[in-house]
């Protein structure tokens, strides 16, 4: 007997847009692994590639312009060649998804109830009463208070935050063994957020489900996640244990990413900021992507573009100057915001 | 190194300039046009078409009403008679030259005038706001409620055949919707930021109109209009075609239609010949409309 | 919401005032004395002026339309300047003819229009949209009383198929419906299903393209719906809106065909306009053009309600 295999496995993963007028490479190159039960979260920021790569992993990108290429399986279903009719029972059954905005992801004129009854109907062959009635118990389970009424209710009807808890009541309602979490709590307001992420790490450990987050937001990763992975122009640019990345990045942009982010252990410190904007991906980019807003960055660094290198401990990274910076303990000489200076 | 970065903070930095930003707009609005190749095609087509009514007298080989009743309802190819003769024995292409004349005026006109009008008095009531919109929609409420082809009938029945009455009680049924689209775009540029700002530096109320809102809106009221003219052309003909409109002899193409019924037995091909030509124009300013909407990129 | 139906109730009494000021306007934009138009030109000074008292023309004209709207709203609708009796048994009955021609016009068209515009939506850009999007242009750009005499010449001149006039034996097509009497309802209901029809597919084709790049679409793909359990969610969420234009459009009909049924010789409320417009029977023309603006106003409210009620983001509000 060979071990299990992972929930997710992915080996250079490509994803680009084609349209007339320019394709965009959006993903180039992932690899991933994640066990069953395992919690990952994807950070970066926009346009990074993140919400491309969750969307693979379930096929969810636009069928008609989303070109998918490399290796990829999820739960033993192989995801690039898979027939759109084991797809429609792979989605909602072994990986289902939740998305950033709940008012836009769940349909205006469907109630509450019907929505995740039907993903029920779908995939467990029951009937709509039944349904209905296993729709009532799932709104309970995420604690959406006097869940029988808001059965009824439609999308426009619900707060936010409920509307984002019965999302994850569908999302979860057959059992999935991967939950694939797209910014989840990127558009609530701050104490929302808390609620649904401490739900969502319940919920997790109760159905032992591997669970996809994506995020800009460093707070969240370190909360919910057991690994981090760093996404720049399409490529993951650094991997490990939570611990790991937040205690001690070793890429450039990792750096600057947790440099951005108010940080309860960098009390004191200034906030930073990186410089300069993601790369165009409609155009290729040659050397490092992340090189033309690096601090670090020497001419060599276009040269090409830099490995995925293992580094001790289950990590990973893709800098060629990684070692050397790890050496200097001071931030890089960014700019600082004005709101920065303003914190205790 | 292609890599490009955000030009957001020059776009900050410098104030608006709407002549500047319209030039530019305007380039990419004629880039756009010259890629659609089925807009150029119908232009190409309503460009011919008005070329030849409008030099109708000289390219006609006939008067629009000299015929004889020997020669009525000769075929299509009938030596001298391109198109054959009518059922006065009039010359067909001779008087369908002519007819487009009257054809695309009555068609035309009254979507100009409902232009200038409606859309004055649109613009004025989105800028004015308040109780002057207020009346002013409420009134154009009341024309809504009327089918349009029942409302056109209706006026020029009571007010009688002629071209005149014609054109005008097309204008009244193009006004309201006019106005109906010119009131909701003003409003929606009204309360754009920028105007809002012009506001808070202290433009008058004339400079805003002026400067901010006038380019903005006249383009999607144009846009609108223009798709108006193809109905309006299949209503005005309809008009001739009942009897209301242009009185014979005069040929119009609706007219013509209605007078050839009674050929539909001897020479279909011929009866049909004045819808072939209404249907065509129709059909160019409808695609050259669309065509015009995608390329200024107007919201329906 | 309840608020929301009342004030659209009500809205319609003021509007349909308007409506009838309107009408009752007709007659005094016609050229000349109205009078004139009722009495034959060698009338004695007497009897126009006894004719002038009966018909209220010597009152100053809001009065006038006080007495006119009185009448009207007892079920006076006028008589009739030829054939001298009231115009309302014969609106009766035309009204009648043109609802049947305008329903299964209206459902032609609409049918294609929803199909057209559906697979034109979901295919957005490709060349079967780019098809369907052409005939649907093509049909509002036709000028239907041609397409009618186009018919006419292939199915009943050539093809000898169809009858090319009238409603039938007994001259009504209300009531009964054997194929004796479907025949002539076909072509005139193919001729006027084409503009509808174009309508419908460009609104329809604008809204399913829209819905099906909502967010809410992916959702349901990543929930394992297969395509026709999206389709439901498209159609339920297009339903409002259709449902909107095609109201509007229904009654557009029941106005518009006068071109349709004056091609057909169909024996409706366009034939009675026209025949009514070519002999200056301006009662006639009143009281027509009443019915039908006044069943326009309804069948809009009736849409407007019908709207509000199956959209649930404006009824549960």
């Amino acid at each position: 007997m060979t071990a299990p295999a992972p929930l997710v496995r992915a080996r250079d993963l490509h994803v680009s847009f084609v349209s007339r007028d320019a394709t965009v490479k959006a993903v180039n190159g992932v690899d991933l692994d994640l066990d069953a039960g395992e919690v990952l979260c994807i950070l970066g920021e926009s346009g990074s590639g993140k919400s491309v790569t969750l969307r693979a992993l379930m096929r969810l990108n636009p069928p008609n312009k989303a070109v998918v290429s490399g290796e990829l399986s999820v739960a033993g279903h192989d995801m690039v060649t898979i027939s759109d009719r084991q797809l429609s029972s792979v989605r909602g059954k072994v990986v289902s998804m939740i998305f950033q905005e709940p008012m836009t992801a769940l349909d205006p004129v469907y109630t509450i109830g019907r929505q995740i009854g039907e993903t029920l109907v779908r995939h467990e062959g029951i009937g709509r009463r039944e349904a209905e009635q296993r729709a009532l118990e799932l709104l309970e389970l995420v604690q959406i208070p006097s869940a029988k009424r808001r059965l009824q209710a439609y999308p426009h009807e619900l707060s936010g935050g409920l509307r984002q808890r019965a999302m994850i009541a569908m999302a979860i309602s057959c059992r999935p063994q991967l939950l694939l979490a797209d910014e989840p709590t990127t558009a609530l307001d701050a104490t929302v957020q808390i609620q649904i992420l401490l739900l969502l790490r319940q919920l997790q450990q109760e159905l032992g489900m591997g669970v996809i987050f994506v995020t800009h937001d460093l707070g969240v990763a370190g909360e919910i996640a057991d690994r981090i992975a760093v996404m720049y122009a399409g490529r993951m640019v650094e991997a490990g244990s939570t611990v790991d990345v937040m205690r001690g990045p070793l890429h450039p942009y990792a750096k600057g990413l947790l440099g951005a982010t108010v940080h309860s252990g960098l009390r004191g410190t200034r906030l930073t900021t990186i410089p300069g904007s993601p790369p165009d991906l409609r155009h290729p980019i040659e050397g490092c992507a992340f090189a033309p807003r690096c601090p670090h960055a020497l001419e060599t660094c276009s040269a090409g573009v830099p490995e995925f290198r293992p580094m001790q401990a289950g990590r990973a990274v893709r800098c060629f100057r990684s070692e050397e910076i790890a050496g200097a303990t001071t931030r890089p000489p960014s700019r600082t915001t004005p709101q920065g200076v303003l914190l205790p | 190194m292609t890599t490009t970065y955000s030009s957001g903070i020059a776009e900050d930095a410098a104030p608006p300039k709407v002549a500047e930003n319209d030039d530019t707009y305007w380039r990419a609005v004629g880039r756009r046009l010259m890629r659609d190749k089925v807009t150029l095609f119908c232009g190409a087509i309503l460009m011919l078409m008005a070329a030849l009514i409008l030099f109708a007298p000289l390219v006609a080989p006939y008067g629009p009403t000299d015929g004889s009743i020997v020669r009525r309802l000769k075929p299509i190819g009938t030596p001298g008679h391109l198109l054959g003769t009518d059922e006065l024995g009039r010359d067909m292409l001779s008087r369908l030259l002519h007819g487009g004349r009257y054809s695309w005026f009555v068609g035309i006109t009254p979507v100009a005038i409902a232009f200038l009008v409606g859309g004055s008095i649109g613009i004025i009531a989105g800028f004015a706001g308040g109780k002057i919109n207020m009346a002013i929609m409420r009134v154009t409420d009341v024309f809504y409620a009327f089918p349009s082809v029942l409302l056109a009938v209706a006026v020029s029945g009571s007010l009688g055949a002629g071209i005149a009455n014609a054109i005008m009680s097309l204008t009244i049924v193009f006004i309201p919707p006019i106005i109906r689209v010119a009131e909701s775009v003003t409003t929606g540029v009204r309360n754009l930021d920028y105007a809002e700002a012009a506001r808070a530096t202290g433009a008058g109320a004339r400079s805003i109109v002026v400067v901010h809102i006038l380019p903005n809106v006249l383009g999607p009221i144009f846009v609108y209009a223009t798709s108006l003219v193809g109905v309006s052309m299949i209503v005005a003909s309809g008009l001739s075609f009942l009897g209301l409109g242009i009185k014979p002899p005069d040929p119009e193409w609706g007219l013509m239609l209605n007078t050839l019924r009674s050929a539909i037995y001897s020479q279909p091909m011929i009866a049909t010949l004045p819808g072939i030509c209404i249907f065509m124009t129709s059909v160019c300013f409808n695609f050259v409309s669309d065509g015009l909407r995608t390329a200024m990129d107007v919201r329906a | 919401m309840i608020a929301y139906i009342l004030r659209r109730v009500l809205y319609i009494v003021p509007i349909s005032l308007a409506v009838s000021l309107v009408c009752f306007m007709l007659v005094h934009i016609a050229p000349g004395d109205p009078i004139d138009a009722m009495v034959q030109p060698d009338t004695p000074k007497e009897v126009i002026d006894r004719v002038r008292a009966e018909y209220g023309l010597d009152q100053p004209l809001p009065v006038q339309f006080g007495l006119w709207l009185l009448k009207v709203v007892q079920g006076d609708f006028g008589t009739s300047l030829i054939k001298g009796r009231p115009v309302l048994p014969d609106l009766i009955s035309a009204s009648g003819a043109t609802f049947v021609l305008a329903c299964t016009g209206g459902l032609l068209g609409f049918v294609t229009g929803c199909v057209f515009g559906g697979i034109a939506g979901v295919y957005r850009d490709s060349w079967i949209d780019r098809v369907l999007l052409a005939v649907a242009v093509a049909g509002v750009s036709v000028p239907h009383y041609w397409l009618g005499m186009v018919l006419v010449i292939i199915f009943s001149v050539n093809l000898n198929m169809l009858p090319a006039m009238g409603a039938g034996p007994g001259g009504s097509a209300v009531s009964i419906f054997d194929w004796e009497h479907i025949r002539y309802l076909i072509l005139p209901s193919i001729t006027l299903a084409v503009i509808p029809a174009g309508i419908v597919t460009r609104t329809v084709r604008g809204l399913v393209s829209d819905i099906m790049s909502q967010d809410y679409i992916t959702t349901l793909r990543g929930k394992g719906l297969r395509r026709h359990g999206i389709v439901g969610h498209v159609v339920r969420n297009a339903a409002p809106t259709t449902l909107a234009v095609i109201g509007l459009q229904l009654a557009n009909l029941m106005g518009g065909s006068i071109l349709v049924e004056t091609v057909f010789a169909w024996p409706g409320t366009g034939m009675m306009l026209n025949t009514a417009i070519f002999q200056r029977d301006i009662p006639v023309l009143q009281a027509t053009t009443l019915v039908l603006a006044l069943f326009f106003v309804v069948l809009n409210l009736l849409v407007d309600l019908v709207q509000t009620s199956i959209d649930p983001r404006i009824s549960r509000r």
